[in-house]
């Protein structure tokens, strides 16, 4: 439930950095930890303190190291002590343009200003290998924003310090498309975004080291933020959208199929095109679609056989159009789909309606937006990031196609009555093994998205993964599910650590999409069988407790397991002795080990 | 307008936001030893919040040489009279 919502008034979060950090830590006490350092090339104590309360308003609670002034060349090359103690699991790297040194002349030969290019790149490309090589930690590296003045004026020439930084910006892409777990934090746009007479602040520079404008701050930090919360797939999965004037213009209950605005005939129909094509877009990259709008159902519906509409009614997964309020209309939306509220993003021009959700289910993300400009539709959207991505899936190009599969198995659980008889007519086909490098970004993605299923609640990066992939320490399984309807991809996850005669479970979980399918048996066969493999007599599980994760409390005690203990917070720990153990999986053909 | 006292009255809601403590009452002779957490970087945060709140522009010199609250808020007076 976050109180800070895009735009903000960067004026006051400056002013009352302070008071907003000390409620935001008196409302919430459950906090995921995260270490990050700071290696700065100018004054980043303010960018900091207001990453911290971005964070913290999240749900993450950060714990910094910041380099000193300017020093983040020799702390991640030459090393540091105190930064090596401090063990970060995120790195961000806080250059900007000032940190180019040896900028070219537009005099330069080519080869000086090669040599130049290169230099530049190769003095990065020693701090991420660095860094690498000691840390198990996610980079983020900023690239460079557009330079404070161009002496040529408005032209780039072929050695102008502006072409120079177009080319070193591609450098940084490129080398990040090939090395996982280096993210470029994008100041280039941000920069364009705010307005280069707004960003630079020469004076404040000379004055306080200040890379940018102290103004903007606030939106350089919120931009940091909304990349580590995509990297660590904190963000949103459900977009839930109002019709009459939000989807289209005008009221097709009154105006009727033909009267509404939509399509190339008009300013106005082009405007809600847009804003269509946009949602498809999401739609096409994972993001689920919903309607909550207050319709006849068959009117409502209609609407999307208009030749110019872009979106299909089966682009929806969940369709409420009635008289109900909307907020009974949008927890239905997310029990149907099994995910938690928090999970939502709602988006109504009607103001009355947004108070309405933002009041009674406050955990819902409920931007404001002006129907004057539809466009701004887009700017809430993408200025809060709910739905910022740093990898596309396969998985998350399907996944309206999964959901709408799900709807029909759910009418088939119906029609057959016999629920052993159902999990057998669906022909569940599973691939069971240990983690594979092709399926890591899922993985990873998996880990930090699951609530529900979820017996530890563990969060892994990317970097995690592989190292625990490549461990003999660990037992890691994954498990991908296909069914007469189609492709679930990968449903489920557990890694085992070997501790003498013991295998102590750290992570298990499912994706909701599967629950009562048996996939917990399958999994729990498998991870014995590795158990045995490695020697293992014992099975050892941990519940831990979150406000999420009820549904796997008694987990443990379904399967068998004894209780071991159990502590002050109800964490409790499990044992099961697995040489007398039974198979359990009845319904599922594995097809793949 | 504005004489030195309405000055320090407007002064102490910033000091009290920009040091997260109501209990700040501004004198005259209030300086930087005497309120904790004033330090160069909370510095510039209570300059700019200053400058925004009064809409004028501190130069890099003037600010060094002020040895207290009250010639901060007389530096303020000469300022908006220009």
């Amino acid at each position: 439930m976050s109180e800070i919502v895009w735009p903000f008034d960067c004026d006051t979060l400056m002013r009352k950095q302070k008071s907003f950090k000390r409620r935001i830590l008196e409302r919430n006490n459950n906090f995921l930890t995260k270490k990050i350092a700071i290696l700065g090339g100018s004054t980043t104590a303010d960018i900091k303190n207001l990453l911290e309360i971005f964070l913290l308003d999240e749900g993450i609670k950060p714990e910094f190291y910041e380099s000193e002034y300017n020093k983040f060349y020799e702390d991640a090359v030459f090393g540091n002590p105190q930064l090596e103690d401090f063990k970060p699991e995120i790195i961000i790297i806080f250059t900007s343009i000032c940190n180019i040194i040896d900028q070219p002349k537009i005099t330069d030969s080519d080869e000086i200003f090669n040599l130049k290019l290169e230099n530049e790149f190769t003095k990065f490309k020693n701090i991420w290998k660095s860094l690498n090589s000691k840390f198990n930690a996610v980079i983020i590296q900023n690239n460079f924003d557009v330079p404070f003045s161009q002496p040529e004026g408005n032209i780039l020439m072929p050695h102008s310090f502006g072409r120079f930084v177009n080319l070193l910006n591609e450098k940084f892409l490129n080398y990040s498309e090939q090395n996982s777990g280096l993210y470029i934090h994008d100041l280039n746009r941000l920069s364009s975004q705010i307005g280069l007479f707004k960003w630079h602040n020469r004076s404040q520079y000379h004055a306080y080291k200040f890379a940018m404008n102290y103004d903007i701050f606030p939106e350089v930090a919120w931009s940091l933020k909304k990349l580590i919360c995509a990297i660590l797939g904190r963000v949103k999965k459900c977009l839930v959208l109002d019709l009459d004037n939000t989807l289209w213009g005008g009221v097709i209950g009154d105006d009727g199929l033909n009267g509404i605005k939509i399509g190339h005939e008009t300013p106005e129909g082009e405007a809600f095109t847009e804003f269509q094509n946009y949602v498809k877009s999401l739609k096409d990259r994972g993001v689920i679609l919903a309607v909550a709008s207050k319709n006849y159902e068959d009117t409502a519906k209609s609407g999307f056989t208009h030749p110019d509409s872009v979106l299909k009614f089966d682009d929806f997964v969940s369709f409420k159009a009635n008289w109900e309020p909307k907020n009974l209309n949008i927890s239905q939306i997310a029990k149907e789909i099994n995910i938690g509220l928090d999970s939502l993003v709602f988006i109504d021009d009607n103001p009355a309606e947004r108070a309405i959700i933002k009041e009674n289910l406050p955990e819902v993300s409920v931007p404001e937006i002006d129907p004057a400009d539809v466009s701004s539709y887009i700017r809430a959207i993408e200025g809060n990031g709910y739905f910022n991505t740093v990898a596309i899936s396969d998985d998350d190009i399907k996944r309206t196609q999964t959901y709408l599969q799900n709807k029909q198995r759910a009418e088939l659980e119906n029609i057959s009555g016999n629920y052993d008889e159902f999990l057998k007519s669906l022909d569940m086909q599973a691939e069971i093994s240990s983690f594979k490098e092709i399926y890591f970004d899922r993985i990873t993605q998996l880990t930090n998205k699951s609530n529900q299923f979820n017996l530890t609640t563990k969060r892994f990066t990317l970097a995690d993964i592989k190292n625990i992939s490549s461990d003999k320490n660990f037992i890691t399984v994954y498990c991908r599910l296909k069914d007469r309807f189609g492709d679930n991809g990968i449903i489920s996850l557990a890694i085992g650590e070997i501790s003498g005669d013991e295998l102590k479970i750290i992570l298990w979980l499912m994706s909701c999409r599967v629950l009562k399918r048996g996939v917990e048996n399958l999994m729990l066969d498998h991870l014995v069988k590795a158990a045995k493999l490695n020697r293992c007599s014992k099975l050892h599980g941990y519940y831990f407790p979150t406000k999420k994760n009820l549904m796997v409390r008694d987990h443990y005690k379904n399967f068998g397991f004894e209780l071991l203990s159990s502590d002050e917070n109800n964490n409790t720990e499990w044992t099961l002795n697995i040489n007398n153990y039974v198979t359990k999986n009845k319904f599922i053909n594995v097809t793949e080990e | 307008m504005s004489d030195v006292n309405n000055i320090m009255q407007e002064l102490q809601p910033i000091f009290r936001d920009v040091f997260d403590d109501d209990s700040i009452i501004l004198t005259n002779e209030t300086n930087a030893s005497m309120i904790e957490d004033w330090d160069s970087l909370s510095h510039i945060r209570l300059v700019v919040a200053i400058e925004k709140h009064f809409k004028i522009k501190f130069a890099f010199g003037e600010l060094q040489d002020l040895k207290d609250v009250g010639e901060m808020a007389e530096l303020i007076r000469t300022k908006l009279e220009d």
